[in-house]
């Protein structure tokens, strides 16, 4: 049965014989799915799962299928899953600029274009100028912003929130939830965020997946 | 399941993207193998060169026409008038320079860890750390010598010495100043080693928790920091035991002569003409090498014995206190210590441009550049040959390193706590002990006396403090950035090349600066590999040490410092120059 989105299979991770995730569900194009669990219970551990880098120390089963393409064993950067942590995680030693060209697809060769449309995503986010700027001097709202533009200038089919939200005040917060989420449905992206807030959760507004 | 903080030990845990490399290239393919060729270079050769030795202390060696087996080489030995001082002076040189770093480092710890001056010391330690033993021990030399600065300082109104008094302060029948020596170059070794395993170990909590019972700090440290951190440093403690007993070129310096130290005794054998005195030389490394092995045995059960006194006095709950004179003792010691290097260099610089300089003059009469232009054309091709070696060898060094750090990272390939021993190998094991050896195998194979045999012996010494300084650093790198930028479509070389090395180029750089002076300062291997036809800066100081031109050893020892520094200047400068605008990378 064809269908687009993201679906997990039931997957299941253990470490030294004890289960940590169990979760089996489908996140629809521009739908948002969110996996709530005090810290500890395995919700990083499934992100890093879905994007290819869990450690080997862990032990899981169970696939991850995105529209239609099973990915469980492909390279991480085969998988065209994009990911957010709580930190932003800008490459310090490149500028602004340049952390959005590491994201944007090398598909695109021709200079002119990439400068064009890093301007052009730099403007989308109000951020215009900025190129040259080094990461660190930004504030974490601005910082937040790059980290979600690099991401979606690499055109990911899914989007993967590690709580990308709790280390902003609460009036960025909202500002770039909002801008996250309006992007993913813009997009059409299915988006899995993973948090231990209850504010993330509702300003999300889809489903909610627990793990104890 | 990390909270909060930018990186720290929950990230460590995430690492491992083992499966997901791609293995079908030449260089993929190669990485698995890397820690293992890393371990052949580097305890492959001590190996060959122990064989090397061992047999022809035993009567083997076919081209000398020995094939048989016997004990007639230590016989021989025994029979040697020298043998009982040398041996001796070994092992007692060895023992008190080691002692005497270890507890100067543990005061100065217990003394200031924490405090402004201590980051004042840790600053200064790389560049005391990267002046080769040699010139250190000519800046002493010159500093102690009955012509020297100390005693020029305090003639004729204290001493009331008009000229140089006929005293035997330099290469004394004892080795005090052959410990001296040691001593000042140990500590900011040993120094290092314990900031680095301060760094791993939260000892805050601990000091802060005794001080709040009413201890003293500095039996705070010692009672509840201080167990922990030797068992941190203890290879390191018995590197320099080993290295201290068997040294040549401070030796050669500031060492005995007759007799010598034994493993400058060893030295003169194995260079001497009649070749039969290769199997006495043999033979007497053999010795060299079981006199280490006691040694180090001596010093475990110092260390249970110590251990021991140590828990009594821990149960006993005195508090101490002295917290004032423990810290003017350990603050005049390690002033003393650094001060020794410090002048030491100074009065090399001022040795190179004396004029006349008559005793007790505090200052030459005329300053002159003419030393350095009467040598300028002699220093060029050996300043040339040592920068050749030491970068060729700092680079492979550098390059299997990150191959082993990498490998460690893709392939799960974690050293255990052996491994982490292996890596200690070439500076436990005497080089005395295998370089005959090896020096012996190589009259067979001829590899001997070229650069390439000289660059590969260097690689075996460059490579463990390489290794060292750059492992922890390398696994300390938050590997979120990796996984972001493999979700972003960068392939495991892409991480490597365009994330990870950029964002360490200061430890990078660190690694190979430190890498770069430890072959700058290697004697007793470009003698024995180039076998004496391979001069560089080092080798060349070193045979001026019997001319006693101090003019003339000055400007050697200089531009052999010098060269040992320029690379920790470049490594402090050219991140500071690339990232002048990444404030992120500015600290890392």
């Amino acid at each position: 049965m064809p269908e687009p989105g993201l679906t997990l299979e039931r997957v299941t991770i253990h470490r030294g014989g004890r289960a940590l995730v169990e979760i089996s569900g489908h996140v629809a194009p521009g739908e948002v799915l969110t996996v709530m669990g005090p810290s500890g219970s395995g919700k990083s551990t499934l992100l890093s799962y879905i994007i290819g880098t869990l450690d080997p120390a862990f032990d899981a089963k169970g696939r991850v299928v995105l529209n239609d393409t099973d990915i469980t064993d492909l390279a991480p950067e085969q998988r065209h899953v994009g990911i957010l942590f709580q930190d932003e995680l800008l490459f310090p030693h490149l500028s602004v600029g340049e952390n959005l060209a590491f994201g944007l697809r090398a598909s695109i060769r021709c200079r002119v274009e990439r400068g064009r449309q890093i301007d052009a995503a730099l403007d989308d986010i109000g951020l215009g100028g900025f190129c040259d700027r080094d990461p660190e001097t930004l504030s974490g709202g601005q910082k937040a912003r790059v980290a979600l533009m690099r991401m979606l200038l690499s055109g990911p089919k899914a989007l993967l929130l590690d709580e990308p939200f709790s280390r902003l005040d609460t009036e960025r917060r909202d500002q770039v939830r909002s801008l996250v989420f309006d992007q993913a449905r813009a997009k059409g992206l299915p988006v899995l965020l993973v948090t231990h807030d209850h504010t993330d959760a509702e300003a999300a507004g889809g489903r909610v997946h627990r793990l104890d | 399941m990390r909270k909060t903080g930018p990186s720290g030990t929950a990230s460590r845990n995430r690492r491992g993207v083992s499966e997901s490399c791609n293995t079908s290239s030449a260089r993929a393919r190669f990485l698995p193998w890397a820690p293992l060729l890393t371990l052949a270079i580097m305890v492959g050769p001590v190996v060959a060169g122990l064989l090397g030795t061992v047999a022809p202390a035993f009567g083997y060696m076919p081209a000398l026409g020995g094939d048989g087996i016997n004990l007639d080489a230590f016989v021989m030995l025994f029979d040697w008038p020298g043998i009982t001082r040398a041996s001796t002076l070994s092992v007692t040189t060895g023992i008190a320079s080691t002692a005497l770093s270890l507890l100067l480092v543990a005061l100065i710890c217990a003394a200031w860890s924490g405090s402004r001056a201590f980051r004042i010391i840790e600053r200064m330690l790389s560049p005391l750390l990267s002046v080769p033993h040699a010139a250190a021990a000519f800046g002493l030399a010159f500093l102690i010598a009955p012509s020297g600065w100390i005693a020029r300082a305090t003639s004729p109104w204290f001493t009331g010495w008009d000229r140089p008094p006929d005293l035997l302060i330099l290469q004394d029948p004892y080795g005090l100043s052959l410990i001296a020596g040691l001593v000042v170059k140990e500590v900011p070794f040993l120094l290092l080693m314990t900031l680095a395993a301060l760094t791993q170990i939260r000892t805050k909590q601990a000091r802060d928790t005794a001080l709040a019972l009413g201890y003293a700090p500095a039996t705070a440290w010692f009672k509840t920091v201080f167990p922990r951190i030797y068992a941190q440093i203890r290879l390191p403690v018995f590197a320099v035991l080993a290295f201290s007993m068997t040294v040549v070129d401070v030796s050669l310096i500031l060492g005995p002569t007759t007799p010598p130290t034994l493993a400058v005794q060893i030295l003169r054998w194995m260079n001497d003409p009649d070749l039969s005195q290769r199997f006495l030389g043999s033979a007497a490394a053999v010795w060299q090498l079981t006199l280490v092995i006691g040694a180090l045995i001596l010093w475990r059960l110092g260390e249970i014995g110590v251990g021991h006194l140590g828990r009594r006095w821990v149960a006993s709950g005195s508090r101490g206190g002295a917290t004032r004179s423990f810290k003017a003792v350990s603050l005049t010691a390690a002033i003393l210590s650094a001060s020794a290097i410090v002048f030491g260099i100074l009065g090399l610089l001022v040795w190179s441009f004396a004029g006349l300089w008559s005793f007790p003059d505090l200052l030459p009469g005329a300053f002159t550049a003419k030393t350095w232009m009467r040598h300028a054309m002699n220093l060029w091709p050996i300043i040339t040959e040592t920068l050749i070696i030491a970068s060729v060898a700092t680079l492979v060094a550098l390059l299997l390193t990150i191959a082993c750090l990498e490998a460690e990272e893709r392939h799960g390939l974690r050293p255990g706590s052996r491994a982490l021993w292996l890596l200690y190998v070439p500076l436990i094991v005497p080089q005395i002990a295998f370089l005959t050896g090896l020096q012996t195998l190589a009259i067979y194979t001829g590899i001997d006396g070229n650069r390439t045999a000289v660059i590969a012996i260097h690689v075996i010494f460059v490579l463990p403090y390489v290794f060292l300084s750059l492992a922890d650093p390398f696994r300390a790198w938050d590997a979120r950035y990796g996984h972001v930028a493999r979700a972003l479509g960068a392939n495991c070389d892409g991480v490597l090349w365009r994330v990870r090395l950029p964002m360490l180029l200061r430890p990078i750089l660190t690694a190979a600066a430190v890498g770069f002076a430890v072959s700058i300062g290697q004697f007793l291997p470009t003698l024995l590999a180039g076998a004496g036809r391979v001069q560089t800066l080092t080798t060349e100081a070193v045979a001026l040490a019997s001319g006693g031109d101090r003019r003339v050893i000055s400007v050697y020892a200089l531009s052999q410092t010098a060269l040992a520094l320029l690379p920790f200047a470049l490594a402090l400068f050219v991140p500071a120059i690339v990232w002048r605008n990444r404030k992120g990378l500015r600290h890392a």
